[in-house]
């Protein structure tokens, strides 16, 4: 029960007399919520990269030498999903992605529909949680374009994103909406690699690595995160990391 | 009745000085955390477990520290760099910089210089020049004001460049830096002379009157004029 572990938390802030301090602390309206001290510097943490990054800068772009030679692939490496790997025998001729929640128009779109669209290619560097880097480059549609192409409805706020192995994890539309936010399909030149998300995963170039979702599998606008799973907003927030990941 | 002393330490400074202590002890704890997710150092913008390192530091890779680490390393550096920033803004303001912690002209003199060497070197407490009047040996204050106004900005900034979102916005970090693994390592070589530093001062707290001198950090008052550590 979720609801009670969140309850015993926020009662627990309040006993040490910090209720007021962590209860007000939604920067995003129907954001996700953390409660506690971590909740308040993860907060401190957005409230101030967000003022930073207010002219919606790009990330940093490198010339295509400057790709590197090792670029890790971590986690799910070739997902054991039937569907999936029947898909990619078929070398994903029938993978669709839907589309769906607050469009006009929810789509299924093939890998063949999102290569028609108008394609960004930018390498950039990929800056892992753990403390590795390298540099890749990735060719995609931008989501804006694909949700434009949707009729994103006004009441939209955020994008969540489903993958084939089980992860999701939520943007608000100033990440999601952000011009190198894009669905690559295509890696230094080439396909998409099944080790790196194939056919098609996220790139969000201004947070880490966690946050470009690899073996996308469905994308959903929606108003409010709350009423999903935990409230936290991603699936690697239930598990104790931030939603914000630009730090 | 006995006459109340001056103030050896103002309130600003014995806060500042326990908050940034309990930041700093959270800190090291949470980066030693997160360091063991890639024991290894790098220089440049790339590096991974694959590719050739600078440094493979002797730890054991532990990839399942990194959720409480981070979420306690950036609550603590939060803490730390606020508590800091009140620190030096205070210290700047009330003259306490200058007056308590630049060296005197006649502290960098040579020769005197070179008699507080030898002093630390043969573990004798260094001599003090001035007739009594208590005031921190050059070496110490020299030591305080490479932590404040050297070691702790690098510290804060080469973590910055570690961030995607603040360097999407200040790519100029990367320059300052030479590229993302660079500034990990420099973070790393920073946040160990920081822990020297906690290392002789802590010894030089214990090897001088270690009671009197937490009394002053505590209570502002040590009954004494004997400024150490």
């Amino acid at each position: 029960m979720p609801d009670i572990s969140r309850r015993r938390l926020l009662l627990g802030s309040s006993a040490l007399g910090l209720g007021p301090l962590l209860g007000g602390c939604e920067l995003i309206e129907g954001g996700p919520s953390r409660a506690g001290l971590y909740g308040l510097s993860d907060t401190l943490t957005l409230a101030t990269q967000r003022f930073l990054l207010r002219d919606q800068p790009l990330a940093r772009e490198f010339s295509p030498e400057a790709i590197s030679k090792i670029f890790p692939a971590i986690n799910t490496t070739d997902p054991d999903n039937p569907d999936y790997r029947r898909s990619k025998e078929a070398g994903f001729s029938d993978w669709r992605l839907p589309v769906s929640g607050l469009v006009e128009r929810p789509t299924a779109f093939s890998l063949a529909e999102l290569k028609a669209m108008p394609a960004r290619t930018q390498v950039t560097l990929h800056s892992c949680e753990q403390g590795w880097s390298a540099i890749g480059g990735w060719t995609g549609v931008p989501l804006a374009h694909v949700l434009a192409s949707c009729g994103l409805k006004r009441e939209a706020r955020f994008v969540v994103i489903r993958t084939v192995d089980g992860w999701w994890d939520s943007y608000d539309l100033f990440d999601a909406l952000h011009p190198q936010t894009i669905l690559a399909y295509g890696m230094n030149g080439g396909d998409l690699p099944v080790a790196h998300g194939a056919p098609v995963r996220l790139r969000v170039e201004r947070q880490l690595g966690y946050k470009s979702l690899k073996y996308l599998a469905s994308i959903e606008a929606i108003d409010r995160i709350s009423g999903l799973g935990q409230g936290r907003g991603s699936m690697v927030s239930e598990l104790g990391f931030a939603w914000y990941a630009g730090i | 009745m006995r006459r109340a002393e001056p103030l050896r330490h103002p309130l600003w400074v014995r806060l500042t000085h326990w908050i940034g202590a309990g930041a700093f002890l959270a800190l090291t704890i949470s980066g030693f955390a997160i360091l063991l997710a890639l024991p290894r150092l790098f220089w440049g913008e790339t590096g991974a477990n694959e590719a050739p390192a600078w440094i493979v530091l002797p730890l054991p890779v532990n990839l399942e520290q990194t959720g409480w680490g981070r979420n306690l390393h950036f609550l603590s550096a939060w803490i730390f760099v606020l508590g800091g920033a009140v620190y030096l803004i205070a210290a700047l303001v009330t003259g306490h910089l200058f007056r308590r912690l630049a060296p005197d002209r006649d502290q960098l003199h040579p020769a005197h210089l070179a008699s507080e060497i030898r002093d630390h070197l043969r573990l004798r407490p260094a001599v003090q020049s001035d007739g009594g009047h208590a005031r921190y040996n050059a070496l110490q204050k020299l030591a305080y004001l490479v932590v404040l106004l050297v070691l702790a900005p690098v510290m804060l900034l080469s973590g910055l460049t570690m961030s995607p979102g603040v360097t999407a916005a200040y790519p100029e970090l990367f320059t300052l830096f030479g590229g993302r693994q660079s500034a990990r390592t420099i973070h790393f070589l920073a946040a160990t002379l920081l822990v020297a530093f906690l290392l002789v001062h802590l010894w030089q707290v214990l090897a001088n009157r270690p009671l009197r001198l937490m009394r002053g950090m505590i209570t502002g008052r040590s009954g004494g004029d004997t400024e150490k550590a």
